[in-house]
């Protein structure tokens, strides 16, 4: 393997209203390395990305580019260099081919000849062994096509550093491993790769060397290989904050929640519609429901939480049927929910603590004929803050100003307060720091054993094998059998997120009822 | 190099400071433009801001008129803080002054307590019924509020003016478009004698305090905020937003309502073609001017009640255009805007990049 430096970044500095988001960095990627960029949501990866790539100028600090120093103009001088980069919200025109797409993004010199772009597109997709077909549309793709035309859009133009953003959040473990594929085989070529992640494991299985940022700081390098991820994950949270919640079996009691022959028709023309769902949940058990973003998931929370009425029968609670019961009655029936966006529909952004309270505990009587109880919200608020962690300045503190994880932890600790039979939480922890997502996961564990039903939808593999009893998959809408967590292999799970099951599994439903 | 830079946390400052930055700016380009005119600047102001004052009878003045702008301004902050942009108050108004008067002449002779609460009813009743036409047009048919409800203005006041030169005009009025007075038993009454102001501006206080009651104790108040800063957290929530909405509507149209009601039983005495010199619309700048706030209203409502008086005023003593209070209301409207930017941005000034390490 070469040992150029192809990139080097030294005491690089960018600071914020409010935070300094980049201190002092300094990392060098080599010719062929496939270097991580470790860190949680917030530690300044995305800043530094930024920064690599041209979208924004650092404040202090210089930039080599294969041993000569450099100022980038922004991202298509990046380009023109050979830095190409693969966001993790992918950045192409559905109502367009493959190919057109790419040309978009080529000087028009190399983008006028179609046919020799399109064949360009295949003899590369082919070498990396990406199949890729460059006339078909990109919204008949699947998630993981999408993200090769990103990449083959790079490689045409022949990138020698390639950023990849938290390239595997979005893909099946299948896809994971062809696309680790193409990216070894990259880097054999000499091209280098910056893979920018948050899972360890990941890193520990393709990449050379690793750089942790924390709080906009390195913490460490090391080679991945060489250390345990406990290791790392230390350099990454620091040395104050747990790593895992243990979770003790249990056995689960009656059945609480039964969904039986959902079928749910979103009227969003980008949303997916639930096709003859069957599911039961019992009390004291936590079920997930694993699957790639966008099949579904959020439809199946808004047919629980209430903001989709769908037919009676198909949701009972207690064998109560609530399917066409509105928010307000489901809560008082004992249903709590934690959505997956947490400013603008589990918060809102723009009031405090209090107010936020009050949003969806209004029933723990704090209403009284119309008149806000104002003591016993506040003190609602700050018990939340106070049995959950969460750190703020006070409780009169907008939404806003909460980091990601602090503020889960008050929507979790909300909800739970609210002493519910079901809890529905969909993907709790994402984007949040390790520490959180450790009082989060004790959160819903402590929920379980009080015997509430919790239903976890989450695209975090790792954390639906730690927390969960039983667990399927979503795809496409319809959904996989639910089986003990002990008897599913990863595989096994990773076919059904792809989709490949049996449509409906009455025969599993009731076997789980009885 | 000037740049704006948004503010890590909105400046509580500011919040205050903006209607009041505003109010300074307007006085400076009110002073340019009275000297292009070719007029004295500080004599316009005095006349502007403050001759109006100088007496009892000024003050009894400027209490009637701030009593409409507070009762539109305080239905229209239900609105506003719903984010539900109604800017139908003056056809609102328009509509309760006629038929609050439809009903006062139609009790003609009648004496007796009820007459006049009956009267207000009517108004509050009719400038109601006119806002939830445009609240169902945009529950039911998702019609943007802001076009309805201008549209229905300008229906209100050619309903108005119809009824004045038609079915409700006086006919020994030598033929003027305007109503027959009113009987005693139909007026409001006096707050100060020998005055013309009436008991209206208790109802425009009262409402501007039951406004900031509404908002600050009640879950209504909080159910409309909240769907006014994040629809999706309402739904989540499961608050009623259609019902939300819909009572949004009729609160401010009943309140609008009821100040043309006022209006026509308190110092017309009758039902005339110009009842409204633009109240409806000025309460608009009443209620960002003062913030959504009981306090905040009741002084931007002053305030914008003497612009009306030193618009008169000017025209008497510089016989300057009545344009002149428009004009005042539009620069203090399009400073304020102005600065509230301010609020949640900050300037910043820049200097060049320092260069990263020479170039390329």
């Amino acid at each position: 393997m070469a040992t150029a430096e192809r990139l080097k970044l030294e005491h690089i500095v960018k600071e914020y209203p409010g935070c300094r988001a980049n201190d002092g960095v300094q990392l060098t990627v080599n010719a062929g390395e496939i270097h991580a960029l470790l860190g949680e949501n917030g530690a300044g990866k995305s800043t530094l990305m930024k920064i690599i790539y041209g979208v924004i100028q650092p404040d202090a600090g210089s930039i080599t580019w294969n041993g000569h120093p450099l100022t980038l103009q922004g991202p298509a001088h990046a380009r023109e260099l050979g830095i190409g980069m693969v966001f993790q919200h992918f950045s192409l025109f559905e109502t367009l081919t493959v190919a057109e797409n790419i040309a978009l993004s080529l000087p028009a010199d190399q983008a006028r000849d179609r046919r020799k772009l399109e064949q360009r597109i295949s003899e590369v997709s082919e070498h990396y062994g990406m199949a890729l077909d460059p006339r078909r549309y990109v919204n008949t793709l699947s998630i993981g096509e999408r993200q090769r035309v990103e990449i083959v859009r790079c490689l045409i133009q022949e990138s020698s550093l390639l950023i990849l953003d938290e390239p595997t959040s979005v893909l099946t473990p299948q896809e994971v491993e062809t696309l680790f594929r193409t990216l070894r085989q990259l880097s054999h070529e000499g091209c280098s790769i910056l893979f920018i992640s948050h899972k360890l494991q990941e890193v520990r299985d393709l990449c050379h060397r690793a750089t942790v940022l924390r709080q906009g700081r390195v913490t460490g390098e090391c080679n991945p290989a060489e250390v345990s991820t406990d290791d790392m994950a230390r350099m990454m949270v620091g040395n104050e904050t747990p790593l895992s919640t243990r979770v003790e079996p249990r056995t689960p009691g009656e059945v609480l929640l039964n969904v039986s022959h959902l079928n749910y028709r979103t009227s969003d023309p980008f949303g997916t519609s639930l096709q003859d769902l069957c599911m039961s949940l019992r009390a004291g058990e936590i079920v997930g429901i694993a699957g790639v973003a966008g099949n579904g998931q959020d439809e199946l929370l808004r047919a629980l939480s209430g903001e989709a009425l769908v037919s009676n029968d198909s949701i009972t609670l207690s064998g109560v049927a609530i399917g066409q019961a509105k928010p307000g009655l489901r809560r008082r029936l004992g249903v709590a929910v934690v959505p997956e966006e947490r400013l603008g529909r589990g918060a809102v952004p723009s009031m405090s603590l209090v107010d936020n309270s009050l949003l969806t505990a209004y029933g723990e009587g704090m209403v009284n004929k119309g008149w806000v109880a104002l003591n016993k919200v506040r003190d609602y608020a700050s018990r939340i803050v106070d049995a959950f962690g969460v750190r703020t300045a006070s409780i009169d503190s907008h939404a806003t100003s909460l980091s990601g994880g602090n503020l889960q932890k008050f929507i979790i600790g909300r909800e739970a307060m609210q002493q519910p039979k079901l809890l529905v939480a969909s993907h709790p922890t994402w984007g949040v720091d390790v520490g959180s997502a450790v009082a989060i996961h004790e959160a819903l564990v402590r929920l379980r054993d009080e015997g509430a039903a919790v239903l976890l939808i989450s695209e975090d593999l790792d954390e639906l094998f730690q927390l969960c009893g039983r667990m399927g998959a979503i795809c496409a809408g319809r959904l996989s059998p639910l089986v003990n967590t002990s008897d599913l292999t990863i595989e096994q799970l990773g076919q059904w997120m792809a989709g490949d099951f049996p449509s409906a599994a009455p025969s599993e439903v009731s076997h789980a009822v009885a | 190099m000037l740049s704006l830079e948004r503010r890590a946390v909105d400046s509580r400052a500011m919040q205050w400071a903006s209607p009041l930055l505003a109010l300074v700016l307007t006085i400076i380009t009110g002073m340019g433009i009275f000297m292009a005119l070719g007029k004295d600047p500080v004599e316009g102001l005095t006349f502007f801001f403050l001759t109006p004052l100088s007496d009892t009878h000024g003050w009894a003045e400027l209490g009637l008129k701030m009593a409409p702008l507070l009762l539109c301004a305080a239905g229209l902050t239900i609105c506003y803080r719903a984010k539900l942009w109604n800017i139908g108050a003056e056809g609102h108004f328009l509509m309760g002054a006629l038929w609050a008067s439809v009903v006062a002449l139609q009790l003609g002779g009648q004496s007796g307590p009820w007459v006049l609460p009956l009267v207000l009813i009517a108004g509050i009743v009719a400038g109601a019924v006119w806002a939830l036409l445009a609240g169902l047009l945009k529950t039911q048919f998702h019609c943007n509020e802001i076009l309805t409800t201008i549209m229905l203005n300008y229906i209100a006041l050619n309903l108005l003016l119809y009824a004045v030169h038609g079915p409700l005009k006086d006919p020994y009025g030598f033929g003027f478009p305007q109503s027959e007075m009113f009987a005693a038993a139909a007026l409001l009454p006096k707050l100060i004698p020998d005055t013309r102001l009436h008991i209206g501006l208790l109802f425009g206080l009262l409402a501007a305090v039951a406004v900031g009651v509404l908002f600050a104790r009640t879950f209504i108040g909080f159910q409309l905020k909240v769907l006014g800063q994040d629809e999706r957290a309402a739904a989540f929530a499961g608050f009623p937003a259609k019902r939300l909405t819909l009572l949004a509507f009729i609160l401010a149209g009943g309140l609008a309502g009821l100040a043309g009601a006022s209006e026509v039983t308190g110092p017309l005495g009758q039902l005339v073609p110009q009842v409204s010199p633009g109240y409806g619309y000025t309460a608009i700048i009443v209620v960002f001017l003062g913030r959504m706030q009981a306090v905040g209203i009741v002084l931007a409502a002053a305030l914008l009640a003497l612009t009306f008086m030193g618009g008169e005023m000017l025209q008497i003593a510089m016989a300057l255009p009545k344009a002149i209070t428009g004009l005042f209301q539009g620069l203090l409207l399009f400073y304020l805007l102005t600065c509230d930017a301010f609020i949640h941005y900050r300037i910043r000034i820049r200097r060049a990049p320092k260069a990263v390490a020479g170039e390329a």
